[in-house]
């Protein structure tokens, strides 16, 4: 294969993580964190970064995914390189407007391919999964309330039960709303899947299913769903007695078979709960920032039933009125088949860890070294600077 | 399945959170009947309902009394709307009064629901608990009428409870004469038609120019509980009684009645169990009941005829048919019935022996699923399995009225059914589905696979077993996990 694109020619500005550390680093420990705000939404399932943000600069995504491309003709371009996938249509504008960063090919420094032990890594911040108890984001908490030498801040995970992320010593709470997204149709696909062997169950679940189709159409409940959802979470995050930190997550995005149907049910709940959180955040907007990862990739190639089994690299998504956006931010490894790790995954060139801790510390006003040792520790490399404004 | 999972899965109500599977599955059932508590702490923070259903009753009766007199119409429409309450709101256009005590009435009765279904959860002998749910749907009663809202987990706790462990005809008496079974089977309003009551009632009619009685009232035999306990209790239809014994038998029960009820309250005799014996409403002589005799000794003519009908074949072969329904399968194998059926008859109907011949049955312990699980006994097990305890009253009874199957809600005297075809539906399994999904949420996600392994210990299937590593959340595994196969049956 002769593919000799240059992939440094399409970095947003000197946002390589080899010439982050030239940046200077701000060592601002006592502001206090004011009023800045950060909503972290965690994609369970493994979100196709490349399905997000499609790489239609590059030759090789036709060969891999010849199916998907009629789906970002007259999409938005992002850095030229890359297109946005359709139904992000108000993370689109947010990019216009400056207010949207995405992150490709970036991955945690985790390499199996378990959604378990993925998503336990990213939200332990852990070396290995299972080697901490606590989250990452309840020891940003800690730092938050060390650095402003206050109390801590308020925390809160909108849903059920306390993720791992937000799970530690420092206080946190969780609120669940009976209007959370409902992972339902993800989840209804899974139940199919399991009573497939099933005669008896597999008949029953089927003609349940008929019946439901004609009674009712899921999608726009799950929309209106995540659009209250968004406001919710901007609403218990505004003003002074409001959250500083919150966490939101969403489920489906494990798109085995048929995703494009999938992908684009997801992400326009998604594209909902954003566009609806931005819009209650009102002025709060300008000192917020919205962290939107995964645990890991998707495999390149489209497999036998138009699907992508578990990878690794993805692409991130960093937004808010506080986020110096309107750029990707990636070294891009390429499609060729020797540029896939192992043969089959999107290459990660940029250490999620140091995106978070980079960004989020220059955010809240943390000194970005201790924040990536204190959130991530054990990980190589320095934090990533530049990704807000200001 | 392995024994170990029959052991937990059959006979039982699932692993709790947290525990191991049994190592020796014969003897952690062998051990539960030791270890069985008949009155578990939770229910001594009750309160002491007896006297409810005798408020309500005169409640009503001083109401329809007033609008009777108001609206001339006797006060009927009224008692009708309340004693067959469905629709919208039944409870539209009742006197505040009755109204607010109505809604008191289901608040107590939904305590008691999550109450059962609590012990249930967080039992140590869930074999048991199954057995006492057993009975209690063999003698069902049904929170439908006035009154019986308070009373309906009483006769489980008091009556079943009690006697799982011991004769069927101690439990039986028990059982119907408790002052649930007697509002619910209209027991508590049958007059003997020549008992001083109704002889004292012909005169004063005779007096008053003999027109009817203002408010209606009872007017003599009532032979509904009489025939059930014939038909759904013991002998099974077919059994070998007639029309005749029906009515003989209902007029030895006339007499029992529950207590509170203030124009009878001078001749009442309260019973320990909280039901009243009136002797003046009792059909006074000997009655012949499928060729005994039975002299009138008042209360005990009633007892006496129970005795004899547990000790009679139809029953023991009525009982052993079930038995065998609920643990070997929809169609009970003829053997394990027969065997059942000889040892009730050899001990004079020892329900602790009838227990251990089914751990003993091989019929129970094949290896392939035999029962589709009902709603109640499904959500049992999910919440042992999940570890969620401590839901709320409302909770619990919306989540069971949700999947179809709220205790003391059957729709008949006979129970809830104990065959597939009346659970196993697209609707039912879609809602099991829902509520599974919604309680994954609420509920720790950790370690699924290890835990689905010590759910159903060498009996998860490679299908399963596969779906649920490939989930793409811990929470969804374990809502996976709730919808398995392996959960819907046992």
């Amino acid at each position: 294969m002769t593919f000799t694109f240059d992939r440094r020619a399409i970095l947003g500005g000197s946002l390589a993580l080899g010439t982050a550390s030239l940046a200077l680093p701000r060592m601002a420990f006592a502001k206090g964190v004011g009023q800045k705000n950060l909503l972290f939404v965690l994609l369970r399932g493994a979100a196709d970064g490349m399905a997000m943000l499609a790489p239609v600069g590059d030759p090789g995504l036709a060969e891999l995914r010849r199916a998907s491309l009629a789906e970002y003709d007259g999409a938005r371009r992002a850095d030229g390189f890359f297109a946005i996938h359709p139904a992000l249509d108000h993370i689109g504008n947010a990019y216009g407007a400056g207010e949207a960063l995405f992150v490709h090919a970036t991955a945690t420094s985790y390499r199996e391919r378990s959604h378990f032990d993925g998503q336990n890594m990213l939200e332990t911040g852990a070396e290995a999964p299972y080697a901490k108890s606590d989250g990452w984001l309840n020891r940003l908490v800690a730092m938050m309330a060390e650095g402003a030498g206050e109390t801590a801040p308020k925390a809160l995970a909108i849903a059920p039960t306390m993720p791992l992320a937000l799970r530690g010593a420092a206080p946190a709470s969780s609120y669940a709303p009976s209007a959370l997204p409902q992972a339902s149709d993800a989840f209804m696909d899974r139940v199919g899947l399991l009573y497939g062997a099933d005669p008896e169950l597999g008949g029953l679940w089927s003609r349940a299913l008929e019946t439901q189709a004609m009674a009712a159409d899921n999608g726009l409940r799950n929309l209106r769903d995540a659009q209250a959802a968004g406001e919710l979470a901007a609403s218990l995050m505004r003003g002074d007695d409001g959250a500083r930190i919150a966490m939101l997550e969403l489920g489906g995005w494990d798109t085995h078979a048929n995703q494009l149907g999938a992908f684009r049910r997801n992400a326009n709940q998604l594209d909902t709960l954003l566009g609806a959180y931005r819009t209650a955040m009102g002025p709060g907007w300008a000192d917020t920032m919205v962290v939107v990862v995964t645990e890991f990739g998707r495999t390149a190639r489209f497999n036998g039933t138009n699907g992508t089994d578990h990878g690794t690299a993805s692409a991130a998504l960093l937004m808010g009125g506080a986020v110096k956006g309107g750029r990707v931010l990636a070294d891009w490894p390429g499609l060729g088949q020797s540029d896939l790790h192992e043969g089959r995954d999107l290459r990660p060139t940029i250490a999620l860890e140091s995106v978070l801790a980079g960004g989020i510390a220059e955010h809240l006003a943390l000194d970005p070294a201790s924040a990536l040792a204190r959130l991530f520790p054990g990980r190589p490399g320095n934090p990533a600077s530049g990704i807000m404004r200001g | 399945m392995s024994r170990t999972s029959v052991a937990l899965n059959r006979f039982g109500y699932g692993i709790s959170h947290g525990a191991h599977a049994p190592e020796d599955p014969l003897r952690y059932l062998l051990a539960q009947f030791d270890a069985y508590e008949p009155a578990p702490a939770a229910l001594s923070g009750r309160a002491n309902n007896t006297a409810k259903p005798g408020e309500i009753l005169e409640m009503i009766r001083r109401f329809r009394r007033q609008r009777a007199t108001q609206a001339g119409d006797g006060g009927q429409s009224m008692v009708d709307q309340m004693a067959e309450a469905s629709g919208a709101d039944p409870l539209n256009g009742l006197p505040p009064e009755l109204r607010q005590s109505y809604m008191r009435a289901g608040q107590v009765l939904r305590q008691d629901v999550a109450l059962r279904t609590n012990i249930a959860i967080t039992s140590d002998t869930p074999m048991l608990e199954r057995m006492v749910h057993f009975w209690s749907n063999h003698f069902s009663v049904s929170a439908q009428k006035p009154g019986t809202h308070y009373q309906v987990a009483d006769h489980e706790f008091f009556a079943i409870r009690p006697h799982v462990l011991g004769r069927f005809s101690d439990m039986l008496k028990a059982a119907v004469l408790h002052p649930a079974m007697l509002l619910y089977l209209d027991q508590f309003q049958s007059i003997g038609p020549g008992s001083q009551f109704m002889q004292m009632r012909a005169r004063r009619r005779q007096r008053n120019g003999g027109g009817s009685d203002v408010g209606g009232g009872p007017r003599g035999l009532n032979e509904n509980l009489a025939r059930e306990i014939l038909e759904l209790h013991t002998l099974g239809v077919g059994g070998g009684y007639s029309q005749n014994d029906v009515t003989e038998f209902a007029c030895t029960l006339t007499g029992w009645t529950i207590q509170g009820i203030d124009r009878l309250e001078r001749f009442s005799q309260p019973q320990a169990n909280g039901a009243a014996f009136i002797d003046v409403a009792h059909e006074p002589g000997n009655r012949r009941i499928m060729g005994t005799s039975y002299s009138d000794n008042g209360a005990g003519q009633a007892l006496a005829v129970l005795d004899d009908l547990a000790a009679h074949p139809s029953t023991a072969r009525f009982v052993a048919t079930k038995l065998a329904r609920h643990f070997a399968g929809d169609v009970p194998p003829e053997n394990l019935v027969s065997r059942l059926e000889g040892d009730f008859m050899r001990t004079r109907g020892d329900l602790a022996s009838l227990t251990r011949t089914l751990i003993e049955a091989p019929e129970v312990w094949a290896s392939e699923p035999v029962k589709f699980r009902q709603p109640f006994e499904w959500l049992v097990s999910v919440l042992r399995l999940t570890g969620v305890g401590n839901l709320g009253a409302a909770r619990i009874s919306g989540a069971l009225n949700e999947i179809g199957q709220v205790p003391w809600r059957a729709p008949s005297p006979a129970g809830y059914d104990d065959l597939a075809g009346s659970w196993a539906g697209p609707d039912a399994l879609f809602r099991r589905v829902e509520l599974a999904e919604r309680v994954a949420r609420n509920a720790p996600a950790d370690d699924i696979m290890a835990r689905a392994e010590a759910a159903f210990p060498g009996a998860l299937s490679d299908n399963t077993r596969s779906w649920l590593s490939r989930a793409e959340s811990g929470s969804q595994a374990l809502g996976l996990l709730l919808v398995s196969p392996e959960m819907m049956r046992r």
